[in-house]
């Protein structure tokens, strides 16, 4: 059974399921509306159900591509999926936010309601394709493609400078994109073969590497995103509807980090190596200076967005420390990340929805009227920060031991930003639940329901449950960490003898 | 060689000359039955697209008409591209009250020149398939009498047109006298020779001439206002089969005339088609009607197809041809989308009216999306594998400067494609719009079905159609 081609097609059943209803209905047919939501709920579900089965019959011992699927596509180019143990928690993860993203837009998108779960379906699509492809151009069409559906949530679905948010978020990530696709065609030329797996072992020349990096490194540097190349994310988060931001955050930052790792590490080792300072000041000034800028938002979700870079900067400061480590505690970092984000959005959008607002001045004492929300807000608050017991915590104690093995000035550079991550995010903390009230509106204001509490919960037990179990994670990573990080070192040794 | 194997070889061109002049008398004694010219005009060239795929390859009348698998794949093309833009002509002037009965016959004339133009073997014949097709354009364009933008938009095509076919048969006589002959397989022999810079001269103007008829930058200035006056369905044609046929012809003559100097027009090519991607990105931007802002959308792929072209190799020309198939098949069903389009009888045009159309007419609009995401080449649509052949072919043959500026140019160029998306989804729409025509409805749904997701299993056939066809020019 083709399961990897069944994740990643599911969703577009769920999608021509509602196109059908929507062509068939009335525009803004309530009945339509509703269906489109449990069509989208249970195939978004589903999924997971078929993502968990994956993760389940996963064969941790084996450091190559499972699951691979294969057909001759055209001039040569292959229709190829797989996963191996970096990828196949990325697949996890989207199918795990999903159905979060579903629910989070029960109420809170109320126009269109159709279209919003046609695009959010095809985003799932083309992001578990991403994470599976296996050839170039495949990879490519995938990545290329996700920019169209969260183009239009933002822009349909978003706040009031929702079109020029998603002007710029389009427009700055296809800039990044196409010169990463001249460097596959130019890979495609004069390798002759389009196949990931097969160049993750060919070597080029090291000058060519360099150019090719270079080219990977504008699409993944904006995609992840790094400094000075993220002022799209805090547009984009700003104007995007909750569920989007939590996709935003949750997986498509993960994208350009997972780039790192299938392309510019195993391809083009000595140019990995050649550019690692690079990586390393770029990540550097993003954790310091991004934290600096959060703590000077007044807006919650700009707050959270800048937490984004600065935590995106701990995770390239990880993947190009190049030991077992650093590598690790990246991917634990963007797993983690794309959980406590996720939930710290839908925190911003659980006010949000109430008092539509996003000023943290307008907001205080909300815990004497939403007791349990400032529970749940307290403990992705802790973990954000990186609190032990919480996964935010893993990941960055890893990934600063594997730093401080390459670079010290990095590492405390890294450390700092643990450090200004608290300040910034107990002070929204104290700010918005804590204190008097002062907003005569917020008098009124009801705690969560009963579908919130469900939506939370999930996150809540990813949380602990990762911060608890890490080795559960690193069972599955480490087989293929560990190949990645011996080819890697076994390349730029040559290199420097 | 006798007459009649001479005409074996010319069935495709035989079937639409005789159809056409046949259809024309129908249409002169019974100017009522417009239906029957246009259906009939719809078999004709189903007829010599049959003809054109069955049909042996060799070369007749002299060397002047060529028969191979490029001439066989282009005029497929071609003739199947002008039998849709007849029924979605036809429909677009009934409802405009335009009763003219030509149209069908006219777009078989320049289908006829088409023909000759893909296969043509020497300057004469090439000359001869120009004209004709041009001047079926020119009519074409001025159809709709009434319509001052019309006539304006046929006249300027005519003045403009007529000039470069001066400059095209300045070449030609230039090329002739240095080389003494017409042929493309003598022309060869002297471009091979040393001391060809007479020829070089010709070849010069004979490109000039050529980039007029597919409207590549530095002589682009006709195509917006053409575009913007002609009737949409028009459009829809001659943004489509034309200029395959001119950018076959320009592989002809390159390839089987002046493989030699490759080094030569390689450099002219490679600044011709980074002046049409600067020109038709950055000048689109500034549009607000939609033909028009289509006009500089084709400027800059005629770039790409150019850029294809200008990597000098077999893989260049098989690029060319993928990325111009499937840029008609694009072009074509958008240009459909739009004269499926009105609002209280008017014609809808610019930006504003597209506003909120994904509300009005779904189907239309999701269509019209996919052509401009194809057009701005973004992955899985078609645009996207055009481009992909292109930029392969270019990089392969080491112009990754002009590869790269291609690319960057395609950013500058979504900005414009976005913004027709974002009206359409983004805004409140003004109105009701009339209620779309059969015929370009269904033109449009097909070609946006093909674009996306048929074009992902078509690929693998198309893929072996153009590889072979590249191969009968004379590049390695």
């Amino acid at each position: 059974m083709p399961l990897l081609s069944l994740i990643t097609y599911a969703p577009l059943l769920g999608l021509l399921g509602i196109l059908a209803l929507r062509l068939m209905g009335k525009p803004e047919d309530p009945a339509t509306a509703a269906g489109a939501r449990w069509i989208a709920l249970i195939t978004t579900l589903a999924t997971l159900a078929l993502s968990v089965l994956l993760v389940a019959q996963f064969d941790p011992n084996d450091p190559g591509f499972q699951f691979v699927e294969e057909a001759p596509w055209f001039a040569g180019l292959y229709y190829r999926m797989g996963v191996d143990g970096i990828s196949v928690l990325f697949v996890l993860l989207t199918a795990f936010l999903m159905p979060i993203c579903i629910a989070a837009s029960w109420k809170s998108i109320e126009t269109r309601v159709p279209e919003y779960m046609m695009a959010f379906l095809l985003l799932e699509t083309l992001v578990i394709g991403v994470f599976c492809a296996l050839d170039l151009v495949l990879f490519y069409a995938f990545f290329e493609f996700g920019l169209v559906p969260m183009f239009l949530i933002i822009g349909i679905w978003g706040g009031q400078r929702r079109v020029y948010a998603a002007f710029k978020f389009f427009l700055y990530t296809l800039l990044g994109s196409v010169l990463m696709l001249a460097a596959i065609l130019f890979m495609i030329g004069s390798t002759g073969t389009s196949s990931i797996p097969e160049l993750m072992t060919y070597k080029f020349d090291a000058d060519v590497q360099t150019w090719l990096w270079l080219a990977f490194f504008a699409s993944f540097a904006v995609k992840m995103p790094m400094w000075p190349v993220h002022t799209w994310l805090p547009d984009a988060h700003v104007e995007a509807p909750t569920a989007g931001s939590v996709f935003l955050a949750g997986i498509l930052l993960k994208m350009g980090g997972y780039g790192f790792l299938r392309f510019s590490l195993p391809m083009f080792p000595n140019a990995s190596d050649l550019f690692t300072p690079l990586i390393f000041a770029l990540s550097a000034i993003a954790v310091v200076y991004t934290s600096l800028v959060a703590f000077r938002q007044t807006d919650v979700k700009k707050l959270i967005a800048y937490s984004s870079v600065a935590h995106m900067g701990l995770v390239t400061m990880g993947i190009f420390s190049g030991n077992v480590q650093g590598e690790q505690g990246a991917i634990y970092q963007m797993l983690s990340h794309g959980v406590i984000s996720g939930a710290l959005f839908l925190c911003v959008g659980v006010i949000y929805d109430r008092m539509h607002t996003r000023e943290i001045k307008l907001y205080g004492g909300l815990v004497t009227r939403m007791p349990v929300y400032a529970a749940v807000f307290m403990l992705f608050t802790m973990g954000n920060v990186g609190l032990p017991g919480t996964s935010g915590f893993v990941g960055e104690i890893l990934t600063m031991v594997g730093v401080y093995q390459v670079s010290t000035w990095t590492a405390i550079a890294a450390t700092s930003g643990v450090i200004l991550s608290a300040v910034y995010m107990l002070t929204l903390y104290r700010a918005v639940v804590f204190g008097t009230i002062t907003n005569p509106k917020l008098e009124t204001i009801t705690d969560l329901d009963w579908r919130e509490v469900a939506i939370f919960v999930p996150l809540i037990v990813a949380t602990l449950y990762m911060g608890l179990q890490p080795n559960s994670v690193f069972d599955l990573t480490a087989a293929s960490v560990d190949q990645l990080v011996q080819t890697y070192q076994a390349a730029i040794g040559g290199a420097h003898p | 060689m006798t007459i009649s194997a001479d005409l074996a070889l010319a069935w495709p061109e035989l079937i639409l000359a005789v159809g056409a002049l046949t259809l024309l008398v129908v249409g002169a004694f019974a100017p009522k039955q417009i239906a029957l010219v246009g259906s009939g005009s719809v078999l004709v060239l189903l007829g010599a697209a049959i003809a054109a795929a069955t049909q042996p390859f060799g070369v007749a009348f002299g060397g002047g008409l060529i028969s191979d698998a490029a001439a066989t794949f282009a005029k497929v093309a071609i003739y199947l591209a002008s039998a849709v833009a007849i029924p979605l002509g036809q429909s677009w002037f009934a409802r405009r009250g335009v009763r003219a009965f030509e149209f069908p016959i006219l777009i078989l004339l320049a289908s006829l020149g088409m023909g000759m133009m893909v296969g043509s073997g020497d300057l004469i014949s090439l000359y001869m398939g120009v004209e004709l097709q041009s001047l079926a354009l020119y009519v074409l364009a001025a159809m709709h009498r009434d319509n001052a933008k019309a006539s304006e938009a046929g006249l300027k095509y005519f003045v403009l047109g007529a000039l470069s076919s001066g400059l095209l048969l300045y070449g030609a006589s230039l090329i002739y006298g240095f080389a003494g002959s017409t042929l493309y397989s003598e022309i060869a022999l002297a471009a091979g020779a040393e001391g060809n810079t007479g020829l070089l001269f010709g070849l010069v103007f004979l490109i000039c001439g050529i980039a007029f008829k597919v409207s590549a930058a530095p002589f682009h200035m006709w195509t917006p206002d053409v575009y913007e006056g002609a009737p949409t369905p028009v459009v829809a044609f001659f943004a489509a089969a034309p200029k395959l046929a001119a950018m076959v012809l320009f592989a002809r003559v390159l390839g089987d005339g002046f493989a030699a100097a490759a080094d030569q027009w390689q450099q002219i090519l490679v600044v011709i088609a980074m002046a049409s991607v600067a020109v038709g990105a950055f000048a689109g931007l500034v549009q607000s009607n939609i033909k028009r802002l289509w006009a500089y959308s084709s400027i800059a792929n005629v770039g790409y197809a150019v850029l294809g072209l200008s990597s000098g190799t077999a893989e260049g020309v098989q690029a060319m041809l993928m990325f111009m198939v499937l840029y008609m098949i694009d072009v074509t069903g958008f240009f459909a989308c739009l004269a499926a389009l009105s609002r209280g009888g008017r014609s809808m045009e610019t930006l504003e009216d597209m506003a909120g159309l994904i509300k009005e007419r779904p189907a239309i609009a999701l269509a019209m999306t996919v052509f401009a995401l194809s057009a701005l080449g973004l992955p899985p649509f078609s645009g996207f594998f055009g481009k992909y052949y292109v930029f392969k072919a270019a990089l392969d043959a080491g112009l990754w400067g002009p590869a790269v500026f291609g690319l960057v140019g395609s950013v500058v160029a979504a900005f414009y494609y976005l913004r027709l998306i974002k009206a359409m989804w983004f805004d409140a729409s003004p109105g009701a719009t009339d209620k779309p025509p059969v015929e370009a409805n269904v033109i449009a749904l097909v070609a946006a079905v093909f674009t996306f997701p048929v074009v992902i299993i078509a690929l693998r056939g198309l893929d072996g159609l153009a590889a072979q066809a590249a191969r009968a020019f004379g590049l390695a």
